[in-house]
């Protein structure tokens, strides 16, 4: 039997904003254990919630980043369970009346377009972080996590494909981080997605029994979430056995899924409306204001950048897929105004800087104007190309050199002095008597050859065009 | 409405309490006393009252997203029962 995957996502994002959801707490990561936090965001009893006008603007762009209706009345649930991650035993979250609904994210997955619907988006804090202490045997408590403002975004079970997730998040990422409201580092965190899966023999219309996987923290991740899982809901059924409705872990390193504990499954969260927070009224003002906020988003840039710098496709996919990429493009740009030249350049050079060095785009730290800087240094002849790519580029990219400064310190600039390239050409020549004969004999490859050496004794400073000139010049007069 | 056994106990446990066998008993006649009273709200005609979420009529109290100091770490833990690391020492939880 034929079986087709059906999966939905939810997908939690911690928001960029200075200050958790409900207090004045900062919300940088890391640091040591519990100093990010205060009377309200560790529970402690007589505290009141206070909503930071930041989260909703944020949740409002999003959610017509994403196509949604945003919810003008609006307001928070409790969501009640026992977790020491969680002090106040419930996590202030919207049940009722989310900020967000019925949006959709277009993708695209071999060629064939899809859009992904968008069952709702809402705000929610996110838990503290427990650390299993072997020593003791118990669990150590840090809540500098807890009350971080998060969005959760939940599609419609539109997903038949692993491809098809992967092209979701990624393009979710892509906007989010164009919208300026989440970092997104999977990494560290600051985007989680949970799987919810289910297998059906192709042609049947209901859904099979699901299960949802929690928090896998990498693309790859996910694929393999995804395939790990499918494979066991179709043994179970074909080996006539059921599918039970579970959270399930995935564990990346053995490469399979293992049930939570079934208590832990005893879902129940006892919603009732937070009566510690207001209603949220947004008026028609709001919206507006949010939307013309809006950057240009991923797919506008895209197509603008093919038509109106007439790049390859390809080019633009990988540079536009890349918030920070996209300003390294566009100051780099503004300064040079070569859109070709800059595209080749981050697509060759700055790509394969940051492989060699293991470096994400996002923490790319040279100051992207210099690049422009640099395109015209090598345009107007101050730098040859290979010196600029290779020892310039490079220096900007591991210590953010300014490159005209770089330049005339290490006496890099090319040497456009004829008199100059004439002498080391005329010595070149004169050190290879063997070569001159090969090439009074008709071997024009020892041009080549001896082109290279005068390169080298110019340390490679030299004009090439010049060089080969001169080169000329001197071999016709042999 | 009468709480049965298996009522009582499903609420205890999702409220982590453990309840002696007269504890239990009080609970259930407690506990029926106010669905009964439910019913008793369920009488009223709310046919033109409009779904209220809150008792004041206030809304959109917001914060500025601007960082205040966060309480040192020692006063934050103090009224915790067992700490180490500058953690709260709960008992392991699996997760």
């Amino acid at each position: 039997m034929e079986f087709e995957t059906v999966m939905g996502l939810e997908v939690h994002v911690e928001l960029s904003t200075k200050t958790k959801i409900f207090c004045s707490c900062t919300t940088e990561f890391g640091g040591d254990p519990n100093t990010h936090v205060c009377e309200v965001c560790t529970g402690m009893p007589g505290t009141l919630p206070v909503l930071n006008e930041q989260v909703v603007e944020y949740a409002i762009r999003t959610g017509l980043a994403t196509n949604c209706e945003i919810t003008q009345y609006n307001k928070f649930d409790r969501k009640n369970y026992f977790y020491p991650d969680l002090p106040k035993a419930y996590q202030v979250s919207q049940l009722y009346l989310p900020i967000c609904r019925n949006g959709h994210i277009d993708i695209e997955v071999n060629g064939v377009k899809k859009s992904i619907g968008i069952h709702e988006i809402h705000m929610e804090e996110d838990a503290g972080k427990l650390i299993h202490d072997p020593w003791d045997d118990c669990t150590l408590v840090d809540y500098n996590r807890c009350g971080v403002p998060l969005l959760e975004i939940v599609s419609e079970p539109d997903f038949r494909s692993g491809e098809e997730v992967i092209a979701y998040l990624t393009k979710l990422k892509q906007i989010l981080q164009y919208i300026d409201v989440s970092d997104c580092k999977m990494e560290q965190g600051s985007m989680r997605a949970d799987v919810n899966l289910s297998v059906r023999p192709f042609g049947q219309d209901e859904y099979g029994t699901r299960t949802e996987m929690k928090n896998i923290n990498s693309f790859k991740a996910i694929a393999r979430a995804i395939e790990g899982e499918r494979a066991r809901q179709i043994e179970l059924i074909t080996e006539g056995k059921k599918v039970v409705q579970e959270t399930r872990r995935w564990d990346d390193n053995k490469g399979s899924s293992f049930a939570m504990r079934s208590k832990e499954n005893a879902q129940d969260y006892r919603y009732f409306p937070e009566p510690d927070l207001v209603p949220i009224e947004i008026s028609d003002e709001w919206i507006e204001r949010v939307r013309k906020s809006l950057p240009e988003l991923p797919t506008e840039k895209k197509e603008r950048y093919m038509k109106e710098y007439k790049l390859p496709e390809y080019d633009v996919d990988i540079i536009t897929g890349t918030k920070a990429l996209v300003k390294i493009f566009e100051e780099a740009n503004a300064v040079c105004n070569n859109p070709k030249e800059v595209s080749n350049w981050i697509m060759v050079e700055v790509l394969r800087l940051a492989s060699e060095t293991n470096t994400d785009p996002d923490d790319i730290s040279f100051d992207p104007k210099n690049l422009g800087v640099l395109i015209n240094l090598v345009k107007n002849g101050v730098v040859n190309r290979n010196t600029a790519k290779e020892e310039v580029l490079a220096k900007m990219f591991s210590d953010n050199v300014e490159p005209e400064q770089y330049i005339k310190d290490n006496n890099l600039q090319m040497v456009s002095d004829d008199s100059l390239v004439r002498d080391i050409v005329t010595s070149v020549i004169a050190a290879n008597p063997n070569s001159i004969e090969q090439y009074k004999e008709g071997n024009e490859k020892v041009v080549k050859f001896l082109m290279g050496q005068s390169m080298k004794q110019l340390k490679g400073k030299a004009n090439p065009a010049v060089v080969t000139k001169v080169l000329e010049e001197e071999l016709a007069k042999l | 409405m009468k709480i049965t056994d298996e009522m009582i106990d499903y609420i205890s446990q999702l409220a982590r309490l453990e309840l002696s066998g007269e504890e239990r008993e009080k609970g259930k006649e407690e506990i029926g006393k106010i669905i009964d009273y439910m019913d008793t709200l369920n009488t009223l005609d709310t046919t033109d009252i409009e779904a209220m979420s809150h008792a004041f009529p206030v809304k959109n109290v917001f914060r500025e997203d601007v960082v205040k100091p966060s309480v040192d770490r020692d006063i934050i833990t103090l009224n915790a029962p067992q700490k180490k690391e500058g953690c709260f020492k709960v008992p392991k939880t699996v997760d």
